[in-house]
């Protein structure tokens, strides 16, 4: 007889979704966490697109502790000192079923570990899983210093850089065109100052991504998100590019937090933190394998993570995979068979929900972004120049701005624009 | 984009203006002085450090005015970024801080 019917190694957002749903199932669950307490290991941009957490917990999402529901959404393209700005408000981001809010891991993290300590699940924190127990291929607990504790079913909820999942799943370390480095600051200012600068009432803000000269046309972007009495800013560049690139991360993030577009609303602010995290995009085709015998993935552990440039989500997705690997487990624990066939129901019933349907909807956008350095590198400084023709008062006499523009593009090339704007479709 | 915002080019290493270090006096961490939790490996290529001199969100690889590598594991952000590039080449060895140590996020 296990010590537990099911333990759960770490407490992000999959985790305590997964327990939670175990313990509602009546099933007797651990989860491990290596940080002193939920939330202390780990990062997100972050921005929490809520569906997900409405469909785990109807009642108590509400009193979740979320920062700013975002209500203005801007996507600009910056070329060395210019951005070129979309700036979108809309009525439907306040429609409780689309609302995204910002949040901080370390203050949301602990509550969503109470609401599934609430349900019944078992918590242990500052101690970390060194090694799964297995019998043959079969998983069957987890060694944490000189414990061993054992489960019919282990859910490895335990992050991007899971150690566990090779001797899981034969899951293999990503490579570093499948991932990508994020460098964040919080900023800390007044709740008042941050809702005039983003143009919002108090308790709704703003979140702003950026393309071109954010990573010094390198492959990637970066992003801005406005919280309750802080600023969250970073940027995310892939791996396999930067690493043989001439810039460097910490200098990039720099270079962006001091740029004309964006040092404004950080003005005055104080850095209060400093942070790194790792980014899942190689999208569908980097996942590992979701089910072993005797244990699931959820969540960045297996590479849910979708980046469609203008959109970054991981904690939706990891959220509902959660919820799902804690239903399925309870399944198959309650039928007496947890090997990957009798757990196989998670895979099934993922494929129909968001999770897997939008990683495989975008499943050659990853390709795309690497594959079109232009994106990057071009098109930002043609936008800007288009721009400059269109606004640019000053006394000579004007050229016709269908010609002046035809000109501009031209200097693009149209081929490799139409090419690419064909490509960027069938990769969405 | 001016090139001595990047490096002292391409060939050379990678020497960022900004100063990490002042920003990572502002993060938690609980050190543990014995135990590294990331090892260079003896001899590292010169070129992979400077790869992930690149990477490293907290600059703590860096490779000196007389070309030697410098690898601190104290302000590790426990992101992983150099365990994909270089693990088993100029990463010896990485895993997890134990238990409790290393980073612990405030904000996140």
């Amino acid at each position: 007889m296990a010590d537990f019917d099911a333990i759960v190694v770490g407490s992000g957002c999959a985790g305590p979704a997964a327990a939670l749903e175990l313990a509602r199932a009546g099933k007797s669950v651990l989860v491990v966490e290596r940080g002193t307490f939920a939330g202390a290991k780990n990062v997100s941009g972050g921005r929490l697109y809520t569906h997900a957490l409405r469909a785990l917990l109807p009642d108590a999402a509400a009193s979740a502790p979320l920062e700013r529901r975002i209500v203005r959404e801007r996507v600009s393209m910056l070329s060395g000192d210019s951005a070129t700005t979309l700036d979108v408000t809309d009525e439907t981001m306040r429609d409780e079923r689309h609302e995204s809010w910002s949040v901080l891991r370390a203050r949301f993290d602990p509550w969503l570990a109470e609401q599934a300590e609430a349900a019944g699940a078992e918590y242990i924190t500052g101690i970390a899983v060194d090694s799964l127990l297995t019998d043959g291929s079969r998983v069957t607990g987890v060694r944490a210093g000189d414990d061993e504790i054992t489960a019919d079913v282990v859910l490895l909820c335990d992050g991007v850089n899971s150690l566990l999942a090779p001797a899981a799943v034969g899951a293999a370390r990503p490579r570093p065109d499948q991932v990508a480095v994020g460098v964040k600051q919080v900023v800390a200012l007044p709740e008042q100052v941050i809702s005039d600068r983003a143009g919002c009432p108090d308790g709704e803000g703003m979140a702003w991504l950026f393309v071109g000269d954010a990573t010094h046309g390198r492959v990637g972007g970066g992003f801005c998100y406005t919280n309750r009495d802080t600023i969250s800013v970073g940027i995310v560049a892939t791996v396999s590019d930067l690493m043989d690139s001439g810039d460097v991360v910490t200098q990039l993030l720099d270079d962006f937090t001091h740029h004309p577009a964006v040092a404004p609303i950080l003005r005055g602010g104080q850095v209060v933190e400093h942070s790194g995290h790792l980014v899942a995009e190689g999208g569908y085709d980097a996942m590992p394998p979701l089910v072993g015998d005797g244990v699931l993935l959820a969540g960045e552990s297996a590479f849910m993570c979708l980046n469609a440039g203008y959109t970054v989500r991981g904690m939706d997705l990891a959220l509902a995979a959660g919820q799902q690997a804690g239903r399925s487990a309870a399944v198959a624990l309650a039928a007496g068979d947890t090997s990957a066939a009798g757990l196989a129901g998670y895979r099934a019933a993922l494929e129909d929900s968001f999770v897997l349907r939008d990683l495989r909807t975008l499943r050659r956008f990853p390709h795309f972004m690497e594959s079109t350095p232009r994106m990057f590198r071009d098109y930002p400084g043609l936008a800007r120049d288009v721009m400059r023709e269109l606004f640019v008062v000053d006394g000579t006499p004007m050229r016709r701005p269908s010609k002046a523009i035809g000109q501009i593009v031209r200097r693009a090339g149209y081929l490799g624009l139409a090419k690419d704007l064909v490509k960027g479709v069938r990769a969405l | 984009m001016t090139p001595e915002s990047t490096t002292n080019g391409a060939a050379g290493a990678p020497r960022p203006r900004v100063n990490v270090d002042e920003y990572l006096i502002l993060n938690k961490y609980a050190v543990d002085e014995e135990n590294p939790h990331i090892r260079l490996a003896e001899l590292p290529d010169r070129a992979a450090v400077e790869r992930l001199a690149r990477v490293c969100p907290a600059g703590l690889y860096r490779v000196d005015e007389d070309g030697v590598p410098q690898f601190d594991y104290a302000g590790c952000l426990e992101c992983g970024t150099c365990r994909i590039v270089a693990e088993g080449g100029a990463v010896a060895s990485w895993r997890y801080p134990g238990p409790t140590m290393g980073i612990e996020y405030r904000y996140g």
